[in-house]
C-alpha cells in the first residue's frame, strides 16, 4: 500500500470527527470573533461593526481588572492547595497500612460527585441559619454566633475555595499515586543501601517519577480553575458584592444577563487568550524539563 | 524496604483516619440530611443523627404523580440520561475511527492535537453563537440540541482516550492478519476492535460521566421539563423556593449515586484512564 493512500485513508476516517468539530467548535469560535467587533444584542439586532470599541471599553473598565484578580487568586490558591494535599495523600497511600485499599477507593468518591451536587452540598453546609459548619463550630465553642459564610465578601471566596479543593484534590492524589507506584522497587532499595535519607530519597528517587504526571495535572487543573463557572454559579452567583465573580461569570452576565452579545464575545476571547498564553507557557516548561531529564 | 517503626505506624494510621474523615464527612452529612425530618435540620443545637430515619423524600422525588415535585425530578432524570447517552454514543462513534487513524498514521496527528487544544476554550467563548444557532434550528430546550452541544466536550476527550488505547495494541497483530489475507475491514472488525473493547468501554464511561456532570450549557440552552437536566434541576432547588433542605440533599444523593457506583465498580479502569495520558506525558 502506498503512503498517500494510507494518509488519505486516515483523513477519511477522521472526517466525521473533523466535520462535527468544525460545526460545533470551529464555526462558533469564528462567529464569536466576528461578534466581538460588533455591538450585537443576544436577540433581535445583529449589530453593526464597532472595531475594537468593546475591547477598549472592557479593558479600561474596573470590573475587568478586579475580576481577573479574583480569578487568578482563586486559580493559584486552589491549584496549589490541591497539588500539596494530593501529593501528601498519595505519599500516605503509597505506604503499607491496614485499610489502604479502602482509603484509595474512597478517593474516587469526591471526584465522581457531580460538580453541581458538590456545590449544593457545601452551600447547605455553609447555610447561615441551619448549616452544619455553624453548628459544629458553635458546639465546639470555636464560634460564638452563627455566620453567613457565603453572604460576607470576606469569607465567601475562601468558602468556595475549600469546596473546590475538597472535590479536586483526590484526582491529583490518584494521579500522583499511580506515578509513585511506577517507581521501580530496586531503585528504592538501592537508595536505602546507599544510605540516602528520607529527603534525598524523595528528591532524587521519587520526584523524577512524579514530576511529569504532576505537571500534566497542574496544567489541566490550572486551565479548569481559570474557566471555573459551575461551582461559583450554584454557590454565590459571583456575589456578595462581586467578591467571587470570576471571568466566566462576568462573561455570562455580560452576554446573557445584560444580553450584550458583542461585548460578551470580546470578553470571552480575552479569557481564551489568557488561558492559551498560560497553557503555552506551561507547555514550554514541560518540554524544557523533559529535555533536561533525557 | 525499611521496617516501619511503631511510632511511624501509629502516625500513618492517624493520617489515614484523618484523610478518610475529610473525604467522608461531607458525603455522610449529605445522606444524613436526606433522611432527617425537617424539624431536626432546623434544630439548634443541630441534631447530627435523626431519632427516626425518614426516607419519605426519596419516595416523593421518585414518584411519577403528575405535577408533583417528583414528576419534575423524574423528567430531569430522564433528560440527563437521554442527553448523556446520546452524546456518549455519538462521541464514541466519532472517536473510534479517528483515534485509530491517528494512532496508525502519525502524520495526521497534528489535527488531533488541534482538536484536543479546544479543551482550553472556556465554554463561554462558544456559548453566544451556539445559542443563536440552536435558536435558528429550533433546537433550544431540546435534548437533541443539548446532546449535540455536549460533543464539544465529549468528542475531543474520547478521541484522545481511544488514540492512547489503540497505541497500546501492537500494529504487528494487524499486519499479521493482513498477510494472512484478511482485508483491512476484516482485520479491524475481528482483531483490533475486540482488543480495544475495554478502552471503548472506559471512554464511554468517561463520556457519560462528563455528560451527566455538565451544567453550563444545560443552564443556558434548556428552560423546562422537556429538556432541563438533573444538574439544572438541582441548582434550581438550591437556588431557592424550596424550604426543606432535606429535599435538596435527597436530590443530590440521587444525582450522585450513578456516577459514584460507576466510580467504585470501575475504579481500576477509571484510574488507568485518568493516568494514562498523565504518565505518558
Amino acid at each position: 500500500m502506498s503512503g498517500t493512500w494510507i494518509t488519505t485513508r486516515a483523513w477519511l476516517l477522521m472526517l466525521p470527527l473533523l466535520i462535527v468539530m468544525v460545526a460545533v467548535i470551529g464555526w462558533p469560535l469564528a462567529d464569536t470573533v466576528h461578534l466581538s467587533f460588533t455591538d450585537a444584542k443576544l436577540v433581535g439586532t445583529s449589530g453593526s461593526y464597532v472595531g475594537f470599541d468593546n475591547y477598549v471599553r472592557l479593558l479600561s473598565g474596573n470590573a475587568f481588572g478586579r475580576t481577573l484578580f479574583t480569578t487568578t487568586f482563586f486559580a493559584v490558591v486552589v491549584v496549589t492547595t490541591e497539588m500539596l494535599l494530593g501529593v501528601l495523600a498519595a505519599l500516605l497511600l503509597n505506604q503499607q497500612f491496614h485499610g489502604r485499599t479502602l482509603l484509595r477507593a474512597l478517593l474516587i468518591l469526591p471526584w465522581a460527585l457531580p460538580t453541581v451536587v458538590n456545590a449544593t452540598l457545601w452551600r447547605l453546609i455553609y447555610n447561615p441559619e441551619y448549616g452544619a459548619l455553624n453548628a459544629a463550630l458553635t458546639q465546639l465553642g470555636i464560634l460564638s454566633d452563627y455566620r453567613s459564610w457565603l453572604g460576607e465578601p470576606g469569607t465567601a471566596l475562601t468558602a468556595l475555595i475549600v469546596a473546590d479543593c475538597w472535590k479536586n484534590f483526590p484526582l491529583v492524589a490518584l494521579i500522583a499515586l499511580a506515578a509513585l507506584q511506577a517507581v521501580p522497587r530496586d531503585v528504592v532499595a538501592a537508595s536505602y543501601v546507599d544510605g540516602a535519607n528520607a529527603f534525598s530519597r524523595f528528591r532524587f528517587v521519587t520526584l523524577p517519577y512524579l514530576a511529569g504526571p504532576l505537571l500534566v495535572a497542574l496544567v489541566l487543573r490550572t486551565i479548569e480553575a481559570f474557566k471555573v463557572f459551575d461551582i461559583i454559579w450554584v454557590m454565590t452567583r459571583g456575589g456578595p458584592a462581586n467578591s467571587t465573580r470570576t471571568m466566566s461569570i462576568l462573561v455570562y452576565q455580560e452576554a446573557f444577563s445584560f444580553q450584550r452579545a458583542g461585548s460578551g464575545a470580546s470578553l470571552a476571547l480575552i479569557v481564551t487568550l489568557i488561558i492559551t498564553v498560560l497553557a503555552v507557557a506551561y507547555g514550554t516548561i514541560v518540554k524544557k524539563l523533559a529535555g533536561s531529564a533525557a | 524496604m525499611e521496617r516501619q517503626s511503631p511510632l511511624f505506624r501509629f502516625f500513618l494510621h492517624i493520617a489515614a483516619l484523618l484523610l478518610a474523615a475529610i473525604i467522608l464527612a461531607p458525603l455522610v452529612w449529605l445522606f444524613v440530611m436526606s433522611i432527617s425530618p425537617a424539624a431536626d435540620l432546623a434544630a439548634k443545637p443541630l441534631r447530627w443523627w435523626p431519632e427516626t430515619m425518614d426516607f419519605s423524600r426519596y419516595a416523593t422525588l421518585l414518584s411519577t404523580v403528575e405535577n408533583s415535585a417528583g414528576a419534575a425530578f423524574m423528567a430531569s432524570l430522564r433528560n440527563s440520561l437521554m442527553v448523556a447517552s446520546m452524546a456518549t454514543v455519538a462521541a464514541v462513534s466519532l472517536a473510534v475511527p479517528a483515534g485509530w487513524a491517528v494512532s496508525r498514521t502519525p502524520s495526521v496527528g497534528w489535527s488531533l492535537s488541534l482538536v484536543i487544544a479546544t479543551y482550553m476554550l472556556p465554554p463561554v467563548a462558544l456559548a453566544v453563537p451556539l445559542y443563536m444557532a440552536l435558536a435558528n434550528f429550533g433546537l433550544l430546550n431540546s435534548v437533541f440540541g443539548l446532546a449535540l452541544v455536549y460533543l464539544t466536550i465529549l468528542a475531543p476527550f474520547t478521541t484522545w482516550l481511544m488514540k492512547s488505547g489503540f497505541d497500546g495494541i501492537p500494529r504487528e497483530i494487524e499486519q499479521a492478519a493482513v498477510i494472512d489475507g484478511a482485508s483491512l475491514w476484516q482485520t479491524l472488525r475481528i482483531i483490533t476492535l475486540p482488543l480495544a473493547l475495554p478502552v471503548v468501554a472506559t471512554s464511554a464511561l468517561f463520556a457519560f460521566l462528563l455528560g451527566w456532570d455538565e451544567f453550563f450549557y444545560a443552564l443556558l440552552f434548556t428552560s423546562d421539563q422537556r429538556a432541563k437536566t438533573l444538574t439544572v434541576a438541582i441548582a434550581d432547588l438550591a437556588g431557592g423556593r424550596v424550604s426543606d433542605y432535606g429535599l435538596i440533599a435527597t436530590a443530590g444523593v440521587l444525582a450522585a449515586l450513578p456516577p459514584m457506583l460507576v466510580g467504585i465498580v470501575m475504579q481500576r479502569a477509571l484510574i488507568s484512564g485518568l493516568t494514562s495520558g498523565g504518565v505518558k506525558g
